[in-house]
């Protein structure tokens, strides 16, 4: 393994959900005959946006003989977090739960998630926290599902998708940002898609490929929606972590939008300073995949242009296939900042982190 | 800490030609373009206008803010009627002081988007008529836009044939947002047409579209739509490469226009990650998608994107290539591009006559 510092904090792993039927344990009485004698369609809710077999979703070495790659801990041991020599790695998990249309249906299930994870990763491997996985169709719901895990201090982040019914930045949402500014949680938001919309604005594109490179607009659409609908100055604590989205389309995001602002103001008078100074306050970027210039010498201009080292975060983003062998850090990284991507700024943006083991 | 003092183009504006790619035609009255339309649509448009996918009728869902209305307040004619309605007034306030040797129209059809694909088609027609008759025939320097209403491609192949070898047209006008992303093989007979004429494909940035202009559906701000426009070139330029059209029409020409150039460099890093991870889905696209980016596409400068140190935007020239960029105005628009002041960094003599004049001669044959 090739990285400079060990107790890396891994800001990006997917453990896998099997199946709807390993949350049965997790589900009441009524949700539990629900969902396997009249919602059997909902036996498995993969993510249009990874497909199982897709060579984006998973490192060929790193999936398992039989099963959904992600879903054995102990694979996950040798080839993270051992590997990397991580001190703690956050788990995301990304399941059809977070995209289903019935308010209800995705809360239970989001709530068995949380239920799941806690019991089986958390509980099994002390290196393993956890982002909060909840359903946006109904954000009071969400707001009591931060409430009910919020004294379990190995939850570390609430996730949202990058794409849903609505930009997230909308005043629907603010229950949601409430309770996680309470309980000093960022707000992860994940490439990924409800599906409620078209990733373009003409329409489907084709190709996985094309519905991956679109990941990086979602992002762009939602830090601007944060931005413009005023959430920071509401909520001045909240923190967004934009996770597995790129990084390098953000310059050219903080100049136009910081020279709009200087503009239009008059219509968003609650962002009293100047977009890019927010961005870096409020923003933070997990580095795979960083999409990167291909002459590693410019990495370090495109550092210069964002104007902060504080906003990186180490992710490896196992198992989806961003990287081959053991070249997890994108080449050209400034020596100089990898202390603060791998260890420091994963600290101070997840603040429960600093704790010890609860 | 910004780097000063902001440099300013004027002293050489004067003796050296621009090229502005973007200026903003208006009709004068609603009823000017309708000289240009048949009786019956005519009639059909005063009884029905052109109906678009936004709210509201005969005017844009967000509201620009700005005192006029989305134009510079001191754009609107002595003589009454909308920003960019004035041949002699644009003279006097663009094409003279600024020293435009050649401005290209780009009138904003809003035929490119009624659901009445019939409707649209003879506003496109009657756009560009009025083009030639109203603006390029009494000024030489200026240059029209063929209109088409792509999502009936045939008609819009036929607009094409009509004003086929017409040297007042320099390019072939689409919207970037349509009912499906425009690599798609149901306009291919648009670029077939263009590419056999030599004419470049050129996408405005646009107001209206089908769908919602985000993933997320519906922003609520103009400063979010502003910033969406960019969003929307982004997703014609990887279409049309995923899709395979640079393979099937090797000699087409893209312009980007009216979305700034900053997003273009990380655009081609990630779709050829992309493109590496996922090759057995894409064996129609033959090369890395920045190659493609790099031979295929252009873009207009306008708006300028400012960073807060100037100097980092010849890093992102360098990444793009110099020769890709086409200086800009937005004539008349709030946002205008003041070629004497838009570049906040000095440019090399070279790269100063590239942007401003000699891209955009060398792509549009002019002179």
């Amino acid at each position: 393994m090739n990285l400079p510092y060990a107790g890396a904090i891994d800001c990006d792993i997917h453990p896998a959900l099997p199946g709807t039927a390993s949350l049965l344990p997790y589900l009441d009485e009524y949700w539990r005959d629900t969902v396997t004698m009249v919602m059997k369609g909902v036996a498995r809710l993969e993510l249009n946006s990874y497909p199982p077999n897709a060579p984006l979703t998973s490192r060929p070495d790193w999936r398992p003989t039989e099963g959904k790659a992600g879903t054995d801990l102990g694979l996950l041991r040798t080839h993270a977090l051992d590997r990397f020599g991580l001190r703690y790695a956050i788990c995301n998990c990304l399941y059809g739960a977070m995209a289903v249309y019935n308010p209800d249906l995705g809360a239970v299930l989001c709530r068995a998630m949380n239920d799941w994870m806690a019991k089986e990763w958390l509980d099994r491997e002390p290196r393993l926290r956890a982002s909060i996985v909840i359903s946006l169709m109904d954000p009071e719901a969400a707001a009591e599902e931060i409430e009910r895990l919020a004294p379990d201090h190995r939850f570390v982040q609430v996730l949202v998708l990058a794409m849903g019914e609505m930009p997230l930045g909308r005043r629907a949402y603010w229950p949601i940002y409430r309770a996680a500014e309470k309980h000093r949680l960022p707000i992860g938001v994940h490439a990924g898609s409800m599906m409620r919309h078209a990733p373009t604005q003409s329409g489907y594109p084709s190709y996985l490929a094309e519905d991956y490179v679109h990941q990086a607009q979602a992002f762009a659409t939602q830090t601007i929606s944060f931005l413009a609908e005023g959430v920071f100055a509401k909520f001045p604590e909240l923190r967004v972590v934009l996770i597995e989205s790129g990084v390098s389309w953000l310059p050219g995001l903080m100049w136009r939008v910081s020279k709009d602002w200087r503009g239009v103001r008059t219509e968003v008078p609650w962002l009293k300073k100047i977009p890019a100074d927010i961005i870096r306050d409020h923003f933070r970027l997990t580095i795979q995949p960083l999409d990167a210039p291909p002459n590693p010498d410019d990495v370090s201009r495109l550092l210069d242009q964002i104007g902060s080292d504080d906003i990186l975060l180490f992710a490896t983003d196992y198992p989806h296939w961003q990287f081959d062998g053991d070249d997890v850090l994108p080449a050209g990284l400034p020596n100089a900042s990898l202390r603060k991507i791998l260890i420091d700024n994963p600290l101070a943006t997840y603040p429960r982190l600093k704790e010890g083991h609860t | 800490m910004t780097d000063a003092p902001a440099y300013v183009r004027e002293t050489r504006v004067n003796h050296r030609g621009v090229v502005d790619c973007d200026i903003h035609p208006m009709p004068a009255t609603p009823t000017e373009m309708a000289q240009f339309l048949p009786k019956r649509w005519a009639a059909h448009l005063a009884a029905y206008g052109a109906r678009v996918s936004q709210p509201f009728v005969g005017v844009v869902p967000y509201p620009r803010m700005t005192a006029g209305n989305g134009s510079r307040l001191d754009a609107f004619p002595p003589t009454g009627g909308l920003p960019g309605s004035d041949l002699d007034f644009m003279r006097q306030q663009l094409l003279d002081p600024l020293g435009i040797e050649y401005g290209i129209l780009q009138p904003l059809s809003v035929g490119s988007h009624t659901f009445d694909q019939g409707l649209g088609a003879a506003i496109c027609a009657a756009s560009n008529d009025w083009q030639l008759e109203k603006w390029v025939r009494p000024e030489p320097r200026l240059r029209a836009s063929l209109c088409v209403t792509q999502e009936d491609p045939a008609a819009a192949v036929a607009e094409i044939e009509r004003h086929a070898g017409n040297p007042a047209f320099v390019h072939v006008a689409l919207p970037p947002r349509a009912t499906e992303p425009l690599g798609r093989r149901r306009y291919w007979p648009i670029y077939c047409a263009a590419a056999e004429l030599g004419l470049p494909i050129a996408l405005h940035s646009a107001a209206y579209g089908p769908g919602a202009n985000s993933g997320s559906g519906w922003m609520s701000y103009y400063i979010e739509e502003h910033y969406a426009f960019a969003h929307s070139l982004q997703s014609v330029v990887t279409s049309m490469v995923m899709e395979g059209v640079f393979e099937e029409f090797p000699t087409l020409k893209v312009i980007c226009v009216e979305g700034g150039f900053a997003w273009v460099p990380a655009l081609g890093w990630r779709l050829d990650k992309a493109w590496h991870r996922m090759r057995d889905e894409l064996p129609h696209v033959k090369r890395p998608p920045s190659e493609y980016m790099r031979q295929h596409f252009w873009y207009t400068t306008q708006p300028m994107e400012e960073p807060e140190h100037p100097r980092h935007l010849l890093d992102v020239i360098a990444w793009i290539g110099a020769d890709r960029l086409m200086f800009s105005t937005d004539y008349p628009h709030w946002d205008f591009d003041d070629p004497r002041q838009a570049f906040k960094v000095r440019l090399s003599d070279e790269l100063d006559q590239a942007i401003f004049r000699d891209n955009a001669k060398a792509l549009y044959g002019l002179n």
